[in-house]
């Protein structure tokens, strides 16, 4: 058996690693609930598992999400991944090859050509010997450009690169250390024995001709099995958690498994599958423009990981979804931060006004909600109700005189108990008034609507109800002069994707101006409900960054569909920021349509049902 | 226009003061008194400035007129006024100033004093509370012009309001407005309207939701006590959150009373929305024709506050009244005064520059 005492840091390690890993692992597995249980075991024996492997090798190894954001970086991650897999990968076959039946130890193929120092009377050693110089080039390159990186970021795309800790530092050291020390080994192994290809061969006579490489061969090994092993001893308290880790997210997330309202092992598997590359910090406007750089999505992450969490971190964020948009693990950012923010609510709100202030539930056809924003916004409310009586819709204007929020902004803050009153509230209400379809005027309630109601009717934001109106030419809008720029609310972008209706409606009005920061890309207006603790001049540092990035200036309109960006923009904008609905009332009165836009009518419910 | 051809002498001394409102009618003045020849260059039609806007002053609520009739008075012999001018450019050279006029019209001066005043905070920016969208909501500006023009109050449907409120801070100590500042004078404003209203509508039920109440002045407090224990007019420590129209046209106000901490409802028959005094805008050309600096504020900067509030970084430019922050009329006239003599100290020194003499003279 091949032997030496220097391979026990090393087998150390890895045994520590698995050993640490498989419980790990085992505790969040037997942590999940039942139906999540079943949906990994039946994953496993699925097509399911193929398609997982699939996107393990194109994103664990090949990184391709990151290529596509980068070469650089995507080359120097791949580099390393990749490289190191097939290290392992052919190592292991180059000794299968040449000791098919001895016993071979994990730790035969990583030393190798300690044990093997000059296997020339092999047949395919040159091409074997070829083979690894390669690979051990390709992922020293990737040590190269990850040790450039932390001084020249711009190269690679990023702007911002991550703090690090005391772990990462350790296994950064030691990761970085790892491969520079196989060269070193292999080199003056072969120096002294001879082998080697074009890489380890001609360094070793290199430094063979001035040092001592006999003495020197021998330390060598030690310090390359020694850096494996304090590596491996350090990955699981480091981000280096994420290599693992990222593989058992790609399969949970490939069995079904997804983010619920708290915590469970599954939000685990996230938080540690976090590379902290730092691609979420060049997305985040609160960091590129409002000079916050302490909420970013990678720094919540670890604090969560390491149960440092701080309320602000967790708050202080606009929740607009760039970062779970460009994120190349694909972490459910926002879903991990709602959750946090329930766990951290800390005073729970009285929401004993909810038994108070409902409304009776009125038959209708529709129901338009214009929501607590709009109504802070009445130009948007009266173009509404103006479209709705032009339309002749029979509809039941269900916050008209107050009612209860939709809860999303109780939600937001972290009270999700108390936003469910309200929901179970509302959702009583909508049900009994028969409604097929629920208009709304703020995005902020669409997204709560569509996502947490579990209504069995159709849930509409207005531009796609008032484009539906003027397709079946119950309104029509009349041309406007002058182009627009359209920008998306969060709230319809990223992860509801309401990208076409309000660009269609527009369409029929004005030329609409299209930019880089549009839909996906679309930018936040700073003005978000969803962040508890930014300031008035973050905020506007934000807003005024964006309106200069979409371009509006010279336009005749900068057209949104939330009452809340419209306020925002407005105080920056050097062009007429108005809501869509507003925009259509306008084109209307100008065109002179048939259909005259009434002013502020008041729907009368055509019976009351309840209370 | 100006004839400088044969006066020399007085072109040496001579002072353009832009803005013809209280603060530079006063200023006038006393620099025409002084022997100066004053210029008042005027964007409207008349002389008076917001002083026109108004029909009674705080806190004696004496009417505006008389005072306004006095400042012409005290420019009606020997001032030249400029008015419906336009500013097109100034520069500055080593005699002072020369400051070019639509129509080809050029003023010249050895100072150049501003007092071009404020703004009002435009209500339309607080969307939610209506203004330009709900006919019952008004601007204290408004109400002034209704008192002024003698009618009865009425709403926009021609009837008699039973339940009036006046909103304070509309504009003001409003970060998301962008005014940090407060504007002073709105608070006793309020209060004096309020007791105009409740005088010509007895029956009326008349409500002030305020964020505190800056009764500073002589005898404010004591209009404040008027207001409570003779007109029985309310007082609510409340922000307002948005207001919604009724069939009627009548208001329905959601607010927040602030003491009790508990949002409330209210319904009126009209709203009156106290706006606030904010840093000009439309003087802010001339500002930046002069790169003026601004405060931190948006009001221009003054050399030092107490030492020098009236010098700016530029020799023989200052300012008074509203362009350096919110004021009240009292104020504005000290200030016109108090830069009167400055400029007049400043002339005379230069003069004696010129001939080149080393004593200095003050020509007061």
């Amino acid at each position: 058996m091949k032997f030496d005492l220097f391979v026990l840091p090393f087998t150390l390690g890895v045994i520590f690693l698995l050993g640490y890993l498989g419980y790990k692992y085992a505790t969040w597995f037997r942590g999940l609930n039942k139906s999540d249980r079943s949906k990994v075991i039946s994953g496993f024996f699925s097509v399911r598992l193929f398609r997982a492997v699939n996107e393990i090798i194109m994103e664990s190894l090949l990184h391709r999400n990151i290529f596509r954001r980068n070469r650089l970086l995507g080359f120097m991650h791949m580099s390393l991944a990749f490289g190191w897999f097939l290290l392992i990968a052919i190592g292991n076959l180059e000794s299968r090859v040449y000791e098919p039946t001895s016993m071979n130890l994990p730790y035969v193929p990583i030393f190798f050509k300690f044990f093997n120092a000059n296997p020339d009377a092999f047949p395919l050693h040159r091409v074997f010997s070829f083979t690894m110089d390669l690979l051990l080039l390709l992922v020293l390159g990737g040590v190269a450009l990850a040790f450039l990186k932390r001084f020249f970021s711009k190269a690679y795309g990023m702007k911002r690169t991550t703090r690090l800790m005391l772990g990462d530092r350790l296994a950064l050291t030691t990761l970085w250390l790892i491969f520079p020390l196989r060269l070193l080994a292999e080199s003056f192994t072969s120096a002294v024995y001879g082998g080697g290809d074009f890489l380890t061969g001609t360094f070793g006579s290199f430094l063979g001709s001035f040092l001592p490489a006999a003495n020197l061969y021998y330390p060598a090994w030690w310090a390359y099995s020694l850096s494996l092993g304090v590596f491996f001893l350090a990955l699981p308290f480091s981000r280096y958690m994420h290599i693992p880790t990222e593989v058992v997210l790609i399969l949970s997330r490939h069995f079904g498994l997804a983010e619920h309202a708290e915590r469970t092992p599954f939000t685990e598997v996230e938080i540690n599958s976090c590379s902290r590359c730092g691609v979420c910090l060049d997305a985040c406007q609160l960091s590129f423009a409002g000079g916050v750089q302490n909420i970013q999505s990678t720094y919540q992450l670890k604090s969560i990981r390491y149960n440092s969490i701080q309320p602000t971190e967790s708050f202080g964020c606009n929740m607009c979804g760039r970062c779970d948009n460009v994120c190349p693990v694909g972490i459910d950012i926002s879903g991990i931060r709602m959750i946090t923010r329930n766990e951290l609510n800390g005073k729970v709100p009285d929401v004993s006004f909810a038994e108070q202030s409902m409304p009776h539930a009125h038959k209708s056809d529709v129901i338009y909600f214009a929501g607590c924003m709009t109504h802070q916004t009445p130009s948007i409310k009266k173009a509404m109700v103006s479209l709705l009586e032009t339309a002749g819709v029979n509809y039941w204007f269900m916050d008209e005189w107050g009612g209860l929020c939709c809860g999303r902004p109780m939600m937001l803050a972290g009270h999700k108990a108390q936003a469910d009153i309200m929901i179970e509230k509302n959702r009583k209400l909508i049900i009994e008034s028969g409604a097929r379809i629920l208009v709304t005027s703020c995005p902020i309630c669409y997204k709560v609507f569509a996502k947490e109601y579990n209504l069995n009717i159709r849930v509409m934001h207005h531009t796609q109800y008032l484009l539906e109106l003027a397709e079946s030419h119950k309104i029509r809008p009349g041309h406007l002069a002058g182009n627009a720029v359209y920008h998306d609310p969060c709230e319809l972008s990223r992860d509801i994707k309401v990208y076409e209706e309000p660009r269609k409606l527009l369409g029929k009005m004005v030329q609409v101006k299209s930019n880089e920061f549009e839909k996906d890309n679309a930018l936040c207006c700073g003005n978000s409900l969803a962040n508890l603790s930014a300031d008035n001049d973050i905020r506007r540092k934000v807003t005024e960054d964006a309106y200069i990035k979409m371009n509006a200036s010279g336009s005749q309109y900068l057209v949104t569909s939330c009452p809340m960006c419209k306020k925002a923009f407005e105080k920056v904008a050097d062009v007429e920021v108005k809501d869509i609905a507003e925009l259509v009332v306008r084109s209307m009165q100008k065109s002179r349509s048939p259909v005259k836009a009434s002013g502020l009518k008041v729907a009368h419910p055509v019976e009351v049902i309840a209370g | 226009m100006l004839d400088t051809s044969n006066r020399t002498e007085e072109i040496m001394k001579s002072v353009a003061i832009i803005g013809g409102g209280v603060a530079g009618m006063e200023a006038a003045a006393r620099l025409s008194k002084c022997g100066h020849a004053v210029t008042i260059i005027e964007r409207n039609e008349q002389l008076g400035g917001r002083l026109n806007q108004w029909h009674a002053l705080f806190p004696a609520r004496k009417p505006a007129l008389p005072l306004l009739m006095s400042l012409k008075q005290g420019i009606s012999d020997g001032v030249n006024v400029i008015i419906n001018a336009h500013i097109t450019g100034i520069e500055k050279n080593e005699d002072g100033f020369a400051i070019m006029l639509n129509k080809n019209r050029v003023v010249t001066a050895n100072t150049l004093l501003l007092t071009t005043g404020f703004d009002i905070f435009e209500a339309e920016r607080k969307e939610e509370y209506g203004y330009g969208i709900y006919d019952n909501v008004i601007t204290s500006v408004d109400l002034e012009q209704v008192f002024r023009s003698g009618k009865p109050i009425q709403t926009a449907g021609g009837k008699t309001p039973k339940r009036i409120g006046f909103v304070h801070c509309v504009g003001s100590r409003d970060e998301k407005a962008g005014n940090l500042h407060c504007s002073k004078v709105c608070c006793v404003t309020a209060v004096k309207q309020a007791i105009e209203v409740k005088e010509m509508l007895p029956s009326s039920e008349v409500f002030l939701y305020y964020m505190d109440l800056r009764m500073f002045g002589r005898h404010f407090e004591e209009l404040y006590k008027e207001a409570q224990f003779k007109h029985s007019i309310q007082f609510i420590r409340a922000r307002l959150s948005e207001a919604f129209e009724n069939p009627d046209g009548s208001l329905q106000i959601r607010i927040e009373d602030t003491l009790l901490a508990k949002p409330l409802k209210m319904s009126l028959d009209m709203l009156v929305l106290m706006v606030g005094i904010q840093p000009p805008k439309k003087a802010g050309n001339i500002l930046d024709m002069l790169k003026l600096e601004r405060d931190t504020d948006g009001f221009v900067l003054q050399e030092d506050q107490y030492v020098s509030p009236f010098k700016t970084k530029i020799p023989g430019l200052y300012c008074a009244g509203g362009v350096t922050g919110p004021k009240t009329i009292e104020e504005t006239l000290t200030e016109a005064r108090a830069v009167a003599a400055e400029i007049s100290e400043y002339l005379g020194r230069r003069r004696i520059n010129y001939a080149g003499q080393e004593q200095y003279v003050m020509e007061l």
